[in-house]
């Protein structure tokens, strides 16, 4: 039985697809798709290195503070960050008292409600709480950047290609010298999004943050050029997505290590066992 | 000769089985040790509360590690009955002033957690039954605590407990 | 086990000898894996695969049941749990990171075990039994992995849910109805979601009962061989113990390096990165795709594009992406060559590698957008896929001229004994196990 219907089922399936495969290839023969403006000038991130890469890679923990400051000064204006709280804060090197200052004087407030009188109000923010969050009635949906660095393919590379990758569309090119808008006439960046060739679509709502030298003073000398900021934020974002980065790989080398050692004696032990049946 | 070698392969047998026991005890510490309070839990181990409202005579109910605490703003009445008692006739030995900050013994701050198993003793809240001591009565198994929350009658071992507590100014207290 | 040579359990210290009487549970695991099991002393590295399979169950359910301690199955909180496990629990990052990477590790260490199965045919008679629970198990783990992506409650999570719950929708009749009654609503949502985490948390348990059955019916033939020659005397066999917990032992070191350095080095890495965005109804991921485990089936549920017959292009698809499992469970009446082992059949083995590449093809395309040429490829490696189990076994298995096979295993292994004594060439009577 099986195998006379087998054989019966199989070809009724290969029949399903070779008609599928028709209509596709002659589909793809007489109109085939065009490649989109997406496809042609959408960029990778550019190959940028940093102090996290690779499995021995640590965070530069003044990075990181230069980084949040970024972060306080220019996205913390429209961006949210709620799954870090104050308190983490103290990986990145502050102090007790600084933690507890900066969640002080934090702009936004923590909110209070009382459930007796249903009274609205504000309080400081304690170490103990989260990222307040961010509310923003202009256009777009600027998400969350606790985890902003996993979520993108690229991670901080692609971050820093965001920020630093804005440019005028008006006779851009790609690497293969063709023309954007000569070649995708109507792919022009529609009013209040702002074109940038590293973002999916290539345009986004988010105008160029970071925009001159100096915009953020950084407190430990570094040259606050634009190029550095865009570093120094895209490695404070890699940190708060993966604030156990550190931890992670400095338990993976002594693990890898005893397990390396436990192997070789696992086999030697096998081929003492095995010596006399070979 | 032989013999050595059936020495070296013993061992290396029974280091093979050491290490994978090594291995699988390493591997039970992350298991436990994620019962342990996380890192939230910890950082809320501290909290300030404004006790500026507090007329003497009067306590709230405050929220220290998610249990009570009871912040009593002691009359002199209430002083001078806890200074009567004689010390060293109580089930739990301590004097108000071991119990509280110099200069500022009308503040009586514990946890309101009953000594005997935990339950929250009445006293704190407005009109509850102070007990015949008149400072807690805890209603479960009927333990009595005086003024100085000091243990007086029934089963629990302790007085209430006094959490580590500091001011921050007149009119703030930092517990934890 | 089966065959009368095998050692018997014979506890020497008094305790011991108690508890055989009262409850003979360390005869058991002696004859199951332990000195008292006789296997073929000829197996390879490929046989290691069975028991690291049932090491990864136990490692899932160790760190799954710890997961569960701190998860919490609520659609409006259920993302910000995980992120509360990687932060703020104690070893939280670690006790995930191991969790969803050894659920790779599972589908690896089980895909590497099914096709040995394919390569030795271990599906034959007389162990079709071990087979068929074998798929059961694959079926199982399958739902249970799905179900396990949904808990995050990232994008991916939710728009999997409703993608694999709308494959039940192409069902005639009764399929929109269904979809609505799996998730309990019109979308994924809490009902969903508490539903899955139930389900999740059951089902490994379930896994570990069909396991004990696929094992038990294993003891019953004994295992099978890389020559596919059955066991014929005492020196075709070892003991279990201590000869493969040994090597079992180095294989397992092997499985936990791999395991290990991606936990700790590159934990994201088989993930996908839209599952860090929190779930949202209102707006699917440019670019959805199941794990990659999944990716070969997924390729054959997009392949089917038209129409075909009275049947809709969606119901093709679904129907060919189930059959492509179910299709296993006849395999021991589709291939019906009396050779088992691949190494002496050598068309066989042709068939078998291109199946292999058919499948990392599938699995390719799978994980691709669904864009040409990926959906062309896909249809014709789907067409190789059905003909291979359904059209070119049978008449393979009719056709082949198969290699000679060596007399008996302990020959294979020794080389051919000429002073070699023999059992009597019929196989001994089988008693159950323990």
């Amino acid at each position: 039985m099986v195998r006379l219907f087998g054989p019966l089922v199989g070809l009724f399936f290969v029949a399903a697809l070779l008609l599928s495969f028709g209509v596709g290839a002659y589909n793809a023969a007489t109109q085939p798709t065009p490649p989109s403006a997406e496809k042609l000038f959408h960029m990778h991130p550019k190959d940028v290195k940093f102090s996290f890469d690779g499995p021995f890679g640590t965070f530069d923990k003044a990075q990181l503070q230069r980084g949040f400051k970024v972060y306080q000064e220019v996205c913390s204006n429209c961006h949210s960050l709620k799954q870090v709280a104050f308190r983490d804060l103290g990986a990145l090197g502050y102090n007790e008292a600084q933690v507890k200052a900066i969640a002080k004087n934090w702009g936004t407030k923590a909110q209070t409600f009382d459930p007796k009188t249903g009274d609205r109000g504000e309080r400081p923010n304690l170490p103990s709480d989260h990222f307040p969050p961010v509310y923003y009635a202009g256009q777009g949906n600027p998400p969350d950047l606790s985890l902003i660095a996993k979520s993108r393919h690229g991670g901080a590379q692609y971050i820093h290609s965001l920020l630093t990758g804005y440019v005028d569309q008006a006779g851009y090119k790609n690497e293969a010298g063709e023309e954007l808008l000569k070649k995708f006439p109507d792919a022009k960046t529609p009013d209040g999004l702002y074109f940038n060739p590293y973002f999916a679509n290539l345009n986004l709502a988010m105008p160029q943050p970071l925009t001159s030298e100096g915009q953020v003073t950084y407190s430990d000398g570094t040259k606050a050029t634009v190029d550095q900021m865009a570093m120094d934020v895209s490695a404070f974002l890699t940190w708060t997505a993966e604030p156990k980065l550190d931890k992670r790989k400095q338990t993976g080398w002594p693990v890898l290590g005893f397990l390396l050692a436990a192997t070789v004696l696992a086999y030697l032990a096998k081929r003492n066992v095995w010596a006399d049946k070979h | 000769m032989a013999g050595d070698g059936v020495r070296r392969r013993d061992f290396i047998n029974i280091a093979a089985v050491s290490f994978a026991g090594v291995g699988g005890l390493a591997a039970l510490y992350p298991l436990i040790s994620q019962m342990a309070p996380s890192a939230d839990v910890l950082a809320e181990s501290s909290t300030e509360i404004d006790i500026s409202a507090i007329a003497p005579g009067q306590a709230i109910k405050a929220v220290w590690r998610k249990q009570p605490v009871f912040i009593r703003n002691l009359t002199p009445e209430e002083i001078k009955s806890a200074d009567a008692v004689d010390v060293a006739s109580l089930r739990d030995p301590q004097t108000l002033e071991q119990r509280t900050t110099a200069g500022k013994t009308n503040w009586l701050i514990t946890m309101g957690v009953c000594t005997h198993l935990g339950c929250v003793p009445l006293g704190a809240g407005e009109g509850e039954v102070k007990g015949e001591f008149g400072g807690y009565f805890c209603p479960c198994h009927g333990s009595v605590y005086d003024t100085a929350a000091r243990i007086r009658k029934g089963p629990a071992p302790k007085n209430l407990e006094v959490p580590p507590h500091e001011f921050s100014s007149d009119t703030v207290v930092k517990i934890g | 086990m089966s065959f009368p040579w095998a050692n018997e359990y014979k506890p020497s210290h008094p305790l011991m000898q108690w508890i055989d009487e009262k409850l003979p549970l360390p005869r058991f695991v002696y004859n199951a894996v332990g000195a008292g099991y006789p296997v073929p002393r000829n197996l390879n590295y490929m046989w290691n695969f069975g028991v690291l399979a049932g090491f990864a169950l136990v490692l899932q359910i160790v760190t799954g049941v710890v997961l569960a301690m701190h998860y919490a199955a609520n659609a409006g909180v259920a993302f910000d749990s995980v992120e509360h496990i990687m932060r703020d629990v104690n070893w939280g990052w670690m006790l995930r990171y191991a969790h969803a990477n050894g659920a790779s590790m599972f589908f690896i260490v089980v895909y590497t075990h099914i096709f040995r199965g394919f390569f030795y045919s271990s599906y034959k008679a007389p162990r079709e039994m071990i087979w068929l629970l074998g798929v059961v198990i694959f079926l199982l783990m399958m739902a249970t992995a799905f179900m396990g992506y949904v808990l995050p409650w990232g994008q991916m999570s939710f728009w999997g849910a409703k993608v694999i719950t709308g494959l039940f929708s192409a069902i005639p009749l009764v399929g929109p109805p269904l979809q609505e009654w799996l998730l309990g609503g019109f979308a994924p949502d809490n009902a969903a979601l508490n539903r899955f985490f139930s389900l999740h948390f059951l089902l490994p348990f379930v896994i570990l009962g069909v396991i004990i059955l696929h094992v038990w019916a294993l003891h019953i033939p004994g295992s099978s061989n890389p020559t596919g020659v059955e066991v014929k005397q005492e020196s075709d066999t070892v003991p279990f113990h201590p000869y493969y917990t040994a090597k079992d032992g180095f294989g397992l070191g092997i499985f936990l390096m791999v395991y290990c350095a991606l936990v700790f080095f590159a934990p994201n890495l088989l993930g996908h990165p839209d599952n860090y965005i929190p779930a949202n109804p209102l707006s699917t991921p440019a670019h959805i795709v199941p794990e990659w485990y999944f990716w070969p089936f997924y390729a054959i549920l997009r392949a089917f594009t038209s129409d075909f017959l009275i049947i809709p292009a969606k119901l093709m698809g679904v129907l060919a992406m189930f059959s492509a499992i179910l299709v296993w469970f006849f395999l021991p009446w589709l291939d019906t060559s009396p050779v088992r082992s691949g190494h002496y059949r050598p068309l066989f083995r042709k068939f078998f590698y291109a199946l292999v590449i058919d499948v990392l093809v599938l699995g390719y395309c799978g994980g691709a957008p669904a864009e040409e040429p990926y959906v062309m490829i896909s249809q014709i490696a789907s067409m190789y896929y059905f003909l291979h189990f359904l059209v070119i076994l049978p008449i393979v298995s009719s056709i082949e001229t198969p290699q000679p096979l060596p007399f008996s295993i302990t020959e294979a292994v020794l080389g051919k004994d000429e002073h070699a004594t023999l059992a009597p060439a019929t196989p001994p009577s089988a008693p159950a196990v323990a």
